[in-house]
């Protein structure tokens, strides 16, 4: 009852600046150009102080917390950690049909926000001037959270993508570091023949790893403009990763092994798991739960088809967005801001995560900090690098989240069947071309 | 009953192989369950799944486990037990007077609610999750114990169970003796009735508990905030630390976890499977 009357009152507080917010947010749907309002709201939000509710999973949200009630005591952050990716979209999902019950704040993965943003769930944060951060952030991030001129949220983690692999199995078969996909199949073949306990990698089939290797290849399989979407997983790109890939699956090369599992941990530290292709905020992980791969792992840029011009995908990540369902949104802005923009950017780092701000992935502190579980490579060298090397011009469904649900029941069969991954997606492209058109979507393939 | 067979059942070869595989394929999991409890996060990384390896750390990590971000496991503990007892409980004693009265009185609409109660059997629970939290929203008890408690009130399978048992165990006599007695019907309920429906009351409770127990699709959409989790839900949230980046994986504690999880459970089979036992076996005699 209280916090419903604080909240209240707090809300009466900025009562001013939210009607500023709300009328701006009115205009920018209406006409073609962005809205762009003022930080003066979001500012005095903060000044007035108030309570306000923040879901999310990420291990540093607690510190961040802790650090932004320190420096703004009179702001009461109610934190809650309501579930790992899909479990937090059911939930927000829930309450945006409900009408109620979601918090003023959540963390979203940038697979999942256009679904977000489509269904008028999140506030647009160029009604807060947000839109002139453009240059403080990754372009391929700042691409992430843009939807139409909206931007729905600030970048906190990027994923740009790297070749991680064990030197010591690496070196001890003789093995160079590939530079392109043939050779990194080749290394595969040789690497198993000579030790049959041995992989190159593992994929048991995940999408977002599928999408991310598609969206290198200079595939683009997801079309959208407004409610019309296209699908379409046969095109160049698209091929040209699923020709590679199928020398893998079908030649019984990758470990199988699933991701993230506790066999996975085991397998990545004892060398049966000799590399991995993934995101930036990788090193985290293995310093965290494979302590025994410690002095043996190496990074190296992104294998890519040519050998010549370096490119790269990102691979997962996560913004930060205000919901519109939010009570003060203003005050949910300003720790929005200050999360990803301010104060809370130096805890998300020192836990492990990868940055989306240019500061940070330039400055030289960070970019030429030695790792010691890498053996004292300059690890962020290669990895800021390779956020400069992200493919432009990827877009995701509308309605990934439902979409990545169905991977294994469609495209999963190519992995344990060895059936081809070009059926596996088309499966997979039916599947999502009937759902979108179910759900008032209108989805054509091809 | 067995006292009743005259011929020895002949031993068959292929039933005890088959069973004996059956119990092999029930057995393991949980073998390798108590075998995982007893290590560390570290010697679950470097030793085979069904081999005892590293240090013994099951205490240790029992210990953990309750400590594990300020004792949250014992507060799920609570939750569950909360859940289980108020709203197993409750579908019990609901399923029981409701069965009990469909049996034995006849009004109108009878029929009806026959009709009913068999179409609630057949949805599943997780059909219904959804439209259950936009209504409960609307109410504004998402997020409560009450958004758990509620549904789980509701056990038309139990019902169902008590109303056919009624009608074999409880002779319409027994009822008519006590009515000449001058004993009111809630006096008959309570008197003779209660004791006479026990097997099919604790068959039902048994049925509830573990169903609540084990309610995962549920709690999982109704509640956003952890200190409202029961186990199942909290368990996997511990295990979903491990995914992702900047992830945190306690396996070890996750294991230890599940493993504290089922003993209740399999203690109250055990407590109640005298009961259990004899139920299944009514009606299947003619008295």
């Amino acid at each position: 009852m209280s916090r419903i009357r604080s909240r209240a009152k707090a809300f009466a507080a900025v009562a001013l600046a939210a009607a500023m917010a709300v009328g701006c947010s009115a205009g920018s749907s209406s006409g073609p150009a962005a809205a762009t309002g003022t930080q003066d709201s979001v500012d005095a939000a903060l000044k007035a102080g108030g309570s306000i509710t923040y879901w999310s999973w990420t291990p540093s949200a607690k510190d961040q917390v802790a650090a932004f009630e320190k420096e703004y005591p009179n702001v009461k952050v109610n934190y809650v950690n309501a579930g790992t990716n899909k479990d937090e979209y059911t939930k927000l999902q829930n309450a945006i049909k409900a009408g109620s019950g979601a918090p003023d704040v959540a963390q979203i993965e940038y697979y999942a926000l256009p679904q977000f943003a489509l269904t008028d769930a999140l506030v647009d944060l160029n009604s807060y001037g947000f839109g002139s951060f453009e240059k403080d952030y990754s372009a391929s991030t700042w691409a992430q959270v843009k939807n139409g001129n909206g931007v729905y949220g600030l970048p906190q983690d990027s994923g740009p993508m790297a070749l991680f692999y064990n030197k010591e199995v690496f070196d001890k078969n003789a093995i160079a570091v590939p530079k392109t996909w043939e050779e990194y199949v080749a290394a595969a073949k040789k690497l198993h023949a000579a030790d049959p306990t041995k992989y190159i990698t593992s994929d048991t089939g995940d999408p977002g790893f599928a999408l991310s290797m598609i969206w290198q290849a200079g595939g683009h399989p997801f079309g959208v403009d407004g409610r019309n979407v296209k699908v379409n997983f046969a095109d160049a790109g698209t091929k040209k990763w699923t020709a590679m890939w199928d020398q893998l699956i079908q030649g019984k090369l990758l470990a199988p092994v699933k991701e993230w599992s506790d066999d996975w941990f085991r397998a990545l530290g004892d060398g049966t798991i000799s590399s991995l292709v993934t995101g930036a905020w990788m090193p985290g992980n293995f310093i965290s739960s494979v302590p025994g791969g410690s002095g043996k792992w190496a990074v190296a840029p992104m294998p890519t088809y040519d050998g010549q011009q370096a490119v790269t995908a990102e691979n997962g990540g996560s913004t930060q967005s205000v919901l519109k369902q939010s009570t003060n949104p203003a005050l949910a802005a300003a720790f929005v801001r200050w999360l990803n923009h301010a104060g809370g950017v130096q805890p998300f780092i020192k836990s492990g995560g990868f940055p989306s701000t240019t500061a940070d992935l330039t400055s030289p502190a960070f970019v030429d900090e030695a790792a010691p579980y890498f053996g004292g490579q300059k690890i962020n060298q290669v990895l800021t690098q390779a956020s400069k090397d992200v493919a432009p011009g990827w877009t995701y469904l509308p309605y990934q989240t439902y979409a990545n649900s169905v991977f294994s029941d469609t495209a999963g069969k190519a992995y344990l069947n060895g059936t081809g991954l070009d059926a596996g997606l088309a499966a997979w492209q039916q599947s999502i071309v009937d759902y979108g058109n179910q759900q008032g979507f209108t989805v054509s393939a091809g | 009953m067995a006292t009743l067979s005259v011929t020895r059942p002949k031993k068959s070869r292929t039933l005890t192989a088959v069973m004996a595989l059956y119990l092999l394929y029930t057995l393991v999991p949980l073998a390798w369950l108590v075998i995982n409890a007893t290590k560390t996060q570290a010697s679950l990384f470097s030793t085979s799944g069904l081999s005892f390896g590293g240090p013994f750390a099951l205490f240790d990590n029992i210990a953990q486990t309750f400590t594990y971000n300020n004792g949250i496991f014992f507060r799920w503990l609570g939750n569950t037990l909360l859940y289980v007892v108020v709203g197993a409980g409750g579908a019990t004693i609901l399923a029981t007077a409701a069965g009990y009265g469909l049996a034995k009185y006849r009004f109108p609409g009878r029929r009806a609610v026959f009709a009913v109660v068999l179409g609630a059997v057949a949805v599943p629970a997780t059909a219904l999750a959804v439209p259950t939290f936009l209504m409960f929203s609307k109410l504004g008890l998402t997020n409560t114990p009450l958004a758990i408690i509620i549904p789980s009130l509701i056990s038309p399978f139990g019902l169902y169970l008590i109303w056919v048992y009624a009608a074999d165990a409880i002779p319409d006599e027994l009822l008519e003796a006590a009515r000449i007695d001058g004993a009111g019907e809630f006096r008959i309920f309570l008197t003779v009735t209660l004791r006479q429906l026990v097997p099919g009351i604790v068959t039902v409770a048994l049925f509830t508990v573990v169903q609540t127990w084990n309610n995962y699709f549920l709690p999982l959409i109704m509640l956003s905030e952890p200190k409202w989790y029961p186990l199942t839900v909290g368990l996997n949230q511990w295990s979903a630390q491990a995914n992702g980046a900047g992830a945190q994986p306690i396996f070890n504690l996750v294991l230890t976890g599940s493993l504290l999880t089922i003993i209740p459970l399999v203690l109250a089979f055990l407590l109640m499977q005298r009961f259990w036992q004899s139920g299944l076996s009514a009606g299947s005699v003619k008295q």
